[in-house]
């Protein structure tokens, strides 16, 4: 009897260790695959280099990284205050019984797979673009749009709790010195739950930069410096599954190394969140 | 879906002469009203599309060029969600349980696991199909297959049944622990006796959640499963999943209509998997 439960407790402990396992092991392969292109190219050739040349041994990912930036902070101006102003009504404003459907409805923006939305991107928001804005449609304007739609319930439902953790004392504190029920939700609920809020964005952010679909559907993937947000760009996520297909020897490692740099994107943005989520004791 | 709290509602005290209250009641109504515009419109238009393309001949039994069926590619769904979770559960659940159970509150080793699933759960999608690539593809020589892809698969929807089922586990109110052990059940019993059958839903909803994570996954399985169009035969062998299938065929370009109508079934398979999800938790919510 007490050896069955001391090999339940040491089966539980093992299994426990298999997600530090996962990460160790990822960490690994990656950086083991990944950092002899880095020196065989040079860090600083491959981080500031401006071409992108597989055929001529020529691997600068400036482009690359510049785009995801481009793309992210685009996806981040577009859904970050829709966002946050519709978990604003969530939380405050719609009726209970309009939450009930409301809900389960942004649920489903966050479980539609991203080729759904990336194809979408392809038949509606291209054309939309083209005909509105001109250029010919996969651009950087059209990767952020799309992207901020995807980031939505991300922001929402991150918000949406942090608005809610916010003492009722605030409200009924605005309420009492006289303010109406918009003011106090704005003025006094909104800032209390900034740090909660900031750390929505931040995984938002994290969504983004790794989203790789549907961005690379409508993004056009040139692998030029971005030039005007009606041009094409390649984001690294999208540098990585577009070529890895084919890709041998040193053109190989070099995807593999562009996973590194977006992997210690990702651990940075990870890190901020976690601090921002515990400030904010979400 | 836990139904939050909403201690106050004092809507009453609105100023309707007061302009900014007005501004701000508008713009957030708005933005609602936009959120939700876009969900109807993304939905919407592809289900106007699609659903007249649903035909008869999407469901043959196997894939070619004249006829893009979507069946292999749902079977292989199918058999790789199985895979995946045949895998990936009991190591969520057992994990849950060692650190809402077993391990003490001031464990470091629990700092630990927890700072790796917090990283697991950041880890872009592409990257994960890298790693599955590197590793059970290449260094395992497993090549693309089924089951370098639920593996890949596994490690990516581990955080999320961990996550849920501690939830569960913490739902779970202490007394029902004490009654058992009262009555002289060991810590084992309690857990599978009591425990976990009460937590039961709550578990349950979180397996659904990774259900649908499985079937909209893509940039992690073009890589490891890879992007065979017939019905994989075995675990070795290489298939693709709905999502890959509706990729490959958007990308080739000629099958438009193929490709709403395999959104038409993406689509249902998702908001069936939200649905029964919320139902069964609702049903962890009801109980307690």
């Amino acid at each position: 009897m007490r050896r069955k439960e001391q090999a339940a407790h040491l089966l539980f402990f093992l299994t426990a260790c298999i997600s530090i396992a996962a990460v160790a092991l990822i960490c690994f392969f990656l950086f083991a695959n990944g950092i002899p292109a880095m020196r065989q190219i040079g860090l600083f050739n491959f981080l500031t280099g401006r071409v992108w040349r597989p055929s001529n041994d020529l691997y600068g990912l400036l482009p690359m990284i510049m785009g995801s930036l481009y793309v992210t902070a685009g996806a981040i101006l577009l859904g970050v205050p829709l966002g946050v102003l519709t978990a604003l009504y969530l939380a405050h404003f719609c009726s209970r019984q309009l939450y009930r459907y409301l809900k389960p409805l942004i649920d489903l923006l966050a479980g539609i797979p991203s080729v759904v939305y990336g194809f979408f991107g392809i038949v509606v928001l291209v054309p939309f673009v083209r005909q509105t804005f001109g250029g010919n449609g996969n651009s950087i304007l059209t990767a952020s749009l799309l992207l901020g739609i995807m980031i939505l319930p991300t922001i929402i439902g991150i918000s949406e709790a942090a608005l809610r953790a916010v003492p009722v004392s605030y409200y009924e504190g605005s309420l009492a010195l006289g303010a109406s029920h918009e003011r106090s939700v704005l003025f006094a609920i909104l800032p209390a739950a900034k740090s909660g809020i900031l750390a929505g964005v931040v995984l938002g952010v994290g969504r983004a930069i790794g989203e790789t679909m549907a961005v690379m559907m409508v993004a056009g993937n040139q692998t030029r410096m971005p030039a005007g947000i009606l041009a094409g760009i390649r984001t690294l996520t999208s540098n990585i599954a577009m070529e890895m297909g084919y890709a041998t020897d040193l053109h190989r490692e070099a995807l593999i190394a562009t996973a590194v740099v977006l992997f210690v994107f990702i651990l940075i943005i990870n890190l901020s969140f976690s601090l921002l989520k515990r400030r904010s004791a979400l | 879906m836990k139904h939050p709290a909403r201690p106050f509602r004092l809507q009453h005290i609105r100023d309707r002469h007061d302009p900014l209250s007005l501004v701000i009641r508008l713009l957030v109504s708005l933005a609602a009203l936009l959120t939700v515009g876009i969900l109807l419109l993304l939905v919407g238009y592809i289900l106007i599309k699609g659903i007249p393309h649903l035909r008869p001949s999407l469901f043959a039994l196997h894939y070619n060029s004249e006829n893009v069926s979507l069946l292999p590619a749902l079977l292989n769904t199918l058999m790789i969600i199985l895979l995946t979770l045949i895998i990936a559960v009991p190591l969520g659940i057992f994990s849950a349980l060692y650190l809402s159970e077993y391990a003490g509150r001031s464990n470091r080793f629990v700092q630990w696991i927890r700072l790796a699933t917090e990283t697991l759960a950041g880890i872009p999608s592409i990257i994960y199909g890298l790693f599955g690539m590197l590793f059970f593809v290449t260094f395992l020589h497993w090549g693309y297959s089924l089951l370098a892809g639920a593996c890949t698969l596994a490690i990516m929807i581990l955080p999320l049944l961990m996550r849920t089922t501690e939830e569960a586990l913490h739902s779970v109110p202490d007394a029902y622990r004490e009654g058992s052990y009262a009555l002289g059940a060991g810590r084992l019993r309690t857990i599978f006796n009591i425990v976990l059958p009460a937590a039961m839903p709550g578990i349950l909803a979180g397996v659904i959640l990774s259900i649908g994570r499985i079937v909209g996954e893509s940039a992690a399985l073009i890589y490891t499963a890879g992007t065979a169009s017939q019905i994989a035969n075995g675990l070795f062998s290489s298939g693709r999943t709905l999502s890959v299938h509706m990729y490959n065929i958007s990308n080739e370009g000629l099958y438009l209509n193929q490709t709403y109508a395999t959104a038409v079934v993406l689509l249902i398979l998702v908001a069936l998997v939200n649905w029964i999800s919320h139902f069964v938790a609702g049903k962890l919510t009801k109980g307690s």
